[in-house]
């Protein structure tokens, strides 16, 4: 159990960084990268992945868990994930594939700019990529299914670029999380 | 008075009514009609209130007044105000011409409601040429108390077509998508109401989102997507029952459904195969051909009146711009290339242009496109404005753009000279599709 915390603690840190280095130095950026790499194949490869599955279950109704951010950004008419949230997909990643017994529904969304099926299909493009990323890390097809609300169900309610970056987002839904 | 009808912004109210037939915790006000841009060169008329006599049933309907405002409506016509009428005929007999002349006039439209039963009323009237003095059309039309404002739209398409030489669209109905908040939830509801607002009625309430209605080409049913059970599904509704039925519902997109002309088929937007692609869906045994193969966004799939060719919208360029292929499939030919952003394309009736959005410098806005020489022309001007669709007639363009922070429909001719919006007293409205031909 020591191990787990242990874990915890570095995977929230690295998420933490990840998160407030978003303009910052490369020192910075290449840091957050070697720790969440470290973590990441330790958890996967060795005797952490046991950690991980326990970790999990408990850690995804915990709201001090990294694992308790749900919800990746995106820029203007990209899909890409960002540098920074490339540790959070992970985490979850290493969550399902340790409980192939847990679905994810990945909901896409995008911005209201622009005609609203074409915003649906920005938003699958956004859920795609995060689908992608978890079943790389050896998460069953079997235990992901994907929406895309496009720009039909807002964060945020406004008409400018500060509610415009809430809604261009993918939000994991855990079944019975 | 009648030369000052170039109203720029002025605010002409002809439908300012809530229709209250309030169903407990639902949506069920009227859309209320505003001119925004009315259009140098509408052709002054006048249209007599018409006569109903000594009523015993009196018509619950000013019929005159519905005519005059769908007249004024088309954009072509500019209705003489009531007060301004110098005459009130309602007998061929009692018109005489050289008076409607001074009114500056071009055409007189004069008319009887009469009893005929219980709620039952047959409705006479006649359309003259004043310069000419001469009938142009004269109709005996029956209507029962619940149709009368239907025929009074019937009456204003025959005129249109008599003055214009083409058909009206007036007897037609819109569908479209509302949304608000009800004791603190969002609510989200499907209506349709007739093209002047009226009569809405309410097709499908839902706490999840609906988007996307598109009209079976009988104007019988409508296809929409629904989100309910957090998840996106294409569904198929008979209107007349409420009756439907779910025809797509796989992992990922289920959208942007679009009927073929000859009704037997669907072109949709899936991404089962891990990517956004169109698809054929054969109605008669849900058999699915899938028409595109980019790893690009292709949605929006819109039918050629033809049947022809189906236009959609893809990124296979780098920014979303319109298409064209075969509804079989295969190659596809770009067909817009001015600014940055060109979707969401609708088929005018006669197959010659496309409405779109077209999205320059952060602003989006409707336009057209002529499919034979390739010109594109702005026709409105708001900074979010989207889902264009024409008219039966084609004369019309109707679309969602905002006003006040909330979700509106407006209305534009074709040419992109007359502008009139449609509001709600409360919630977001938006999605608008005009059904097809007579209902």
């Amino acid at each position: 159990m020591n191990m787990v915390k242990v874990m915890a603690v570095a995977l929230a840190i690295g998420w933490l960084a990840g998160c407030s280095s978003t303009g910052g130095s490369k020192d910075g950026d290449v840091a957050v990268e070697d720790r969440g790499t470290a973590a990441g194949e330790g958890a996967v490869t060795t005797t952490g992945v046991g950690a991980y599955g326990d970790l999990s279950l408990e850690s995804l109704n915990d709201p001090n868990s990294p694992l308790s951010q749900r919800v990746i950004y995106f820029a203007f008419d990209s899909s890409e994930v960002a540098e920074q949230d490339r540790e959070l997909v992970a985490a979850h990643a290493a969550v399902l594939a340790a409980n192939p017994q847990v679905t994810v529904t990945i909901e896409g969304h995008g911005d209201e700019r622009g005609s609203r099926e074409y915003n649906v299909g920005l938003g699958d493009r956004r859920a795609q990529a995060v689908r992608r990323m978890l079943e790389f890390q050896g998460v069953s097809p079997a235990q992901i299914s994907t929406v895309s609300y496009g720009e039909e169900k807002p964060a945020v309610e406004g008409h400018d670029e500060s509610a415009w970056s809430l809604n261009r987002r993918v939000e994991l839904v855990y079944g019975g999380y | 008075m009648l030369k000052d009808y170039y109203i720029l912004m002025k605010k002409i109210w002809l439908a300012v009514f809530a229709l209250c037939l309030s169903l407990p915790g639902m949506l069920h006000a009227a859309l209320t009609i505003e001119i925004t841009q009315g259009m140098e060169g509408a052709v002054p008329v006048a249209v007599v209130p018409f006569d109903s006599g000594a009523n015993r049933y009196a018509p619950p309907e000013d019929v005159a007044a519905i005519i005059a405002a769908d007249l004024a409506r088309s954009g072509r016509f500019a209705p003489a105000a009531e007060q301004d009428l110098i005459a009130r005929p309602s007998d061929i007999s009692q018109v005489r011409f050289p008076d409607w002349r001074t009114l500056g006039v071009e055409s007189l439209v004069i008319g009887k409601v009469e009893t005929v039963g219980a709620d039952q009323y047959r409705i006479q009237f006649r359309l003259f040429d004043v310069f000419r003095a001469r009938q142009i059309a004269g109709y005996s039309l029956p209507a029962s108390r619940d149709r009368l404002r239907h025929v009074a739209h019937t009456i204003s398409d025959i005129i249109y077509e008599k003055l214009t030489g083409q058909p009206g669209a007036f007897a037609t109905r819109i569908a479209y998508v509302i949304s608000d908040t009800v004791n603190g939830a969002k609510q989200h509801q499907l209506q349709l109401a007739d093209s002047d607002g009226y009569n809405p009625k309410t097709l499908l309430t839902s706490q999840q989102p609906l988007m996307s209605p598109s009209w079976s080409p009988d104007g019988r049913k409508l296809a929409y997507v629904s989100f309910e059970g957090r998840r996106a599904s294409v569904f198929v509704q008979e209107i007349a029952t409420g009756k439907r039925e779910q025809i797509a519902s796989f992992d990922g997109i289920n959208g942007a459904p679009s009927w073929s002309p000859d009704g037997r088929a669907m072109a949709v937007t899936l991404s089962r195969d891990g990517n956004p692609e169109i698809y054929r869906l054969n109605l008669a045994d849900k058999k699915l051909q899938r028409l595109t193969s980019s790893p690009a966004i292709d949605t929006e799939p819109v039918w050629s009146p033809d049947g022809r060719h189906i236009v959609f919208t893809s990124d296979r360029g780098g920014s979303p711009q319109l298409y064209r292929m075969s509804s079989q499939g295969g190659q596809a030919k770009r067909l817009t290339f001015e600014g940055s952003y060109n979707a969401s394309a609708d088929y005018a009736p006669d197959g010659r242009s496309l409405a779109l959005v077209h999205g320059e410098g952060g602003r989006y806005r409707i336009a057209t496109l002529d499919l034979e020489g390739g010109l594109l022309r702005i026709v409105s001007d708001g900074r979010l404005d989207e889902s264009p669709s024409f008219a039966p007639n084609g004369s019309m363009i109707i679309y969602a753009t905002e006003s006040g922070r909330r979700g509106v429909l407006a209305a534009v001719s074709s040419d992109g000279r007359f502008r009139q919006q449609f509001s709600l007293s409360k919630g977001d409205v938006r999605e608008p599709v005009w059904a097809p031909g007579e209902k």
